[in-house]
Order: C-alpha cells, then structure tokens, then sequence
C-alpha cells in the first residue's frame, strides 16, 4: 500500500475542468447572497413588523434545516410541484444563494445595528430619505465592519458547494470521485481535490485581506 | 419661526418633558440650560423630531411638525442640527460630508454644492482640509465641520445640542467663535450649553429647564443677575 500521485497525472487537467464550474455555481450564489442578505438584514431592522417577521421567519428555515436536503427539495421538489425541470446547475445556484441570503442577513444587520446611531440621526437631521441613507450612509459602514465575517461566509459557501456532487454536477469534487473510480486511487485523487479547495480557500482569503487593507487605507 | 405648546414627552413611564410651551422668534439666539436630567436636550431633539412628542404641538414657520400628514424632510431640510458627537460622516471627505446632503436632498448641482461647501469652509477657518478625512480632524475642527455641513442646507434656523461637551477644552472657543459669528449674522438658534459665559454673552434669552419643565424665561443680563426661581439660583450657585 502506497501513494502514487503518477496513476492520477493524466487526469489532472479533467479534475481542474472543475474549478470552473465550482467558482461559477458559488460567485452567482455569492452575489445572490448578498443581495438578499442586505435586502432581509434591511427587512428585519425596518419599522413594518409584518417585513421584519417575515424575514425573520426565512432566515430560521435556511439556518435550520440542512443545506443539502435545500438542494435536494428544490432539484427533486421543484419539478414535483411545478411539472417543471430545473437544471442541476440552476437548482445549485438557487440553493447556495438562499441559503447563504440566511446566513448574510444575520451578518449584514449585525454590521448596520453596530454603526453609530449618531450617522442615523446626521442623515435624519439633514432630511436624507431612509433608501438613501442606508446605501451611502450606513451600508458602506456596515460593510467595511463586516468584511472578515463576510469573507468567512463566502469561504464556507466554496467549501459547502461540494455537495452539488449529489446532483450530478461536474464539480472538483464529483470529477475527483470519478478518476478515482477509474483508476482505483480514490485516496490520491480525493487528497488532491482536497488541495484544489485548499488552494481556492487561500487565495480567497488573501483577496479578503487585500480589501480590507485597501478600505482600511482611506481612513 | 417656532411655536412650542404643551410638549410632552415620555420615554416608557418616565417622563423626561411635562408640558413646555413656547415661542423662538426670527434672529434670535436661544441659549436652553439646565442641570443634566433636566430634558434640555429631549426638548431640542422634538423640534426636528429627532424624538416623537408624546403630546403637544410643535410648529416650525406655517408646518406643523407634529401634525403626522407633515413631510418630516421637508422641516429637516428647513432646520439644521449639530450634535455633541458631531456625528460626520467617517468614509466621506470634509467636502463630500457637505455638499453630500444639498446634492441629494436639494438635487443641487455638484458644482454648485462644491463651491457652497468651499465658501462655508473658508467660513469656518478649514479651507484647506476639504480633501481631508473627518478621522484626520481635531474634535474642534469636526464640530466646524459639522456646523458647515449643516449651513450647507441654507437652514432657515440650527439647532445645538450641547456643542462644545465633547471636545477638549482648548478647543471650545474656536467652536463658540463660529456659533457667535452665526448669531451676529442673524440666524435663528436654540442652542443647549453648559457654556453659561457663552449664554450670557451671545443668547437674547435663556430658557432655565427643570425636572422636564420651563421654569425660567428670560434675557441673559436678569436671569445671571436675578434668577427668580429658587430652582435657578440653586443650579447658578453650583456652577458658577
């Protein structure tokens, strides 16, 4: 018994063919996140309780049930209602960006709830709409606070995207499962996708610290 | 400018304004003191309603500001406010922080915003920190600032709520400089201090608050010389 990365050279190229469709399902669901964070975190903080228990409501769905049994329901659940197929790919994206909307919204009302009351009450005092205080006021603060935990979120999301294995999609993970079922190395092809998620971590997290640095730098 | 009746104000059972009424006329500088609890500040905070009245009116010019049908924006824009914590924008300029509000509340011209925020600058003594960071700025130089960035609204009348408490001692005069230059120019203000030479000196009238009431109201000279209240002799015997 013993490693042997050679048996697995060949196939390399096909493994890496899974970066892309890995980086494509979690930037779209990432930009989804986000937006329907912000959109919620805004819901819960807002004066119409009907809006803020709503999103209350959504956010211990997605937190409180499993994300792969999410992906599941709407890649099986969707076509049972609906009599409609939705691609794999799609049915991914869609549960990726709902799910992480949770867990952003929680982030992003923490970061608004943690800026200065008194920027609340400057913009009010200088009669500045509610809409756009809170996107040059407030959220550009809020962001700037919240940057490490947001980058937290979006590693999680590369890692978690794993999981769309189940549903057939090409990603690192599944392309990994493969060669090793061809070649029988499943312990070397496995350790590799390990190292691609590894490296995709890293150089996520090095982009985090450039912009953090970077806003950090206009003080 | 200002008509005040009955104004009360409650925060859960403890009520902070019992029942103040009164006028603030064009031009005048009004100077509200009173001992810390005394809901000077409170009082200030319900003519832009900063806070919501409990009960009572409160008029600014022809608007009714606590009629619920009036635009609240529209008396914000009329009146101006600096806070103690001056309250600037962090991740804008000094420049920026001015013309921001003309610029999007007024849909002013940039251009136009930017030659308003530079001619109010020079005013303030800070004409050459308009590309700096607020962070960068000495408390004193942030409270000007601030009072510029709120001239820049052209309000008809400003409103100071305890300017100077926040900011190290040898930076009160520059900033009580400013407010006094503001008064001789004729701008309405209601100003609350702790500043009592400052009151004496620039204020038409003083307004003495007590435990949620106005008990005194009167010119400078009388009320430092001969408050009638025992409430207001108490409070000058302690501090002066």
């Amino acid at each position: 018994m013993s490693l042997d990365f050679t048996q697995i050279t060949s196939s390399i190229p096909y493994i890496l063919q899974g970066i892309g469709v890995t980086l494509k399902i979690v930037g779209i669901a990432a930009l989804i996140g986000f937006f329907l964070g912000t959109l919620l975190a805004i819901c819960k903080i807002g004066k119409v309780k009907a809006l803020a228990w709503l999103a209350d409501i959504y956010t211990s769905i997605f937190r409180g049930t499993p994300l792969i049994l999410q992906l599941l329901l709407i890649y099986y659940g969707v076509p049972q209602l609906f009599g409609i197929q939705v691609e794999a790919y799609i049915a991914a994206i869609l549960a990726f960006g709902l799910n992480s909307g949770a867990y952003i919204s929680e982030i992003i009302r923490a970061g608004i709830l943690a800026v200065d009351r008194g920027q609340l009450e400057a913009s009010m005092a200088l009669g500045i709409p509610y809409g756009k205080m809170m996107k040059d006021i407030i959220l550009p603060q809020a962001v700037k606070n919240i940057l490490p935990a947001l980058v937290n979120e979006f590693i999680t999301l590369t890692k978690e995207s794993a999981i769309v294995t189940v549903i057939g999609i090409m990603d690192i993970m599944r392309r990994s499962y493969i060669v090793g079922g061809n070649t029988y190395r499943y312990f070397e092809s496995l350790i590799f996708a390990g190292f691609v998620y590894y490296i995709m971590v890293v150089v996520l997290t090095m982009l985090g610290k450039l912009i953090e640095k970077r806003m950090s730098r206009s003080d | 400018m200002i008509k005040i009746q009955d104004l009360h104000k409650s925060f859960g059972k403890t009520e902070v304004l019992k029942g103040i009424s009164t006028t603030m006329n064009k031009g005048e500088t009004i100077a509200i003191i009173g001992p810390s609890g005394s809901g000077k500040s409170t009082f200030l905070r319900c003519i832009n309603l900063l806070e919501t009245p409990t009960n009572g009116q409160i008029w600014v010019g022809d608007q009714e500001v606590t009629n619920p049908k009036t635009d609240i924006s529209k008396v914000r824009e009329r009146v101006g406010m600096v806070f103690q914590s001056f309250n600037l924008f962090p991740h804008k300029t000094v420049l920026d922080n001015i013309t921001y509000a003309p610029i999007t509340v007024k849909g002013m011209a940039k251009k136009e915003a930017e030659d308003i925020g530079r001619e109010l600058l020079k005013k303030v003594g800070l004409a050459d920190k308009e590309q700096a960071s607020p962070k960068r700025l000495s408390g004193g130089q942030k409270q000007r600032v601030a009072i510029a960035r709120a001239l820049a609204m052209s309000p008809e009348m400003m409103l100071f709520d305890e300017p100077t408490s926040a900011l190290d001692p040898e930076m009160v005069k520059e900033v009580l400089e400013v407010i006094k230059s503001l008064a001789k120019s004729g701008m309405t203000m209601a100003i609350v201090t702790h500043e009592m030479g400052f009151a004496r000196e620039v204020a038409d009238r003083v307004l003495f608050l007590d435990g949620g009431k106005l008990i005194e109201d009167a010119p400078p000279a009388e009320f430092f010389s001969s408050p009638k209240s025992q409430r207001a002799r108490d409070f000058l015997e302690k501090i002066l």
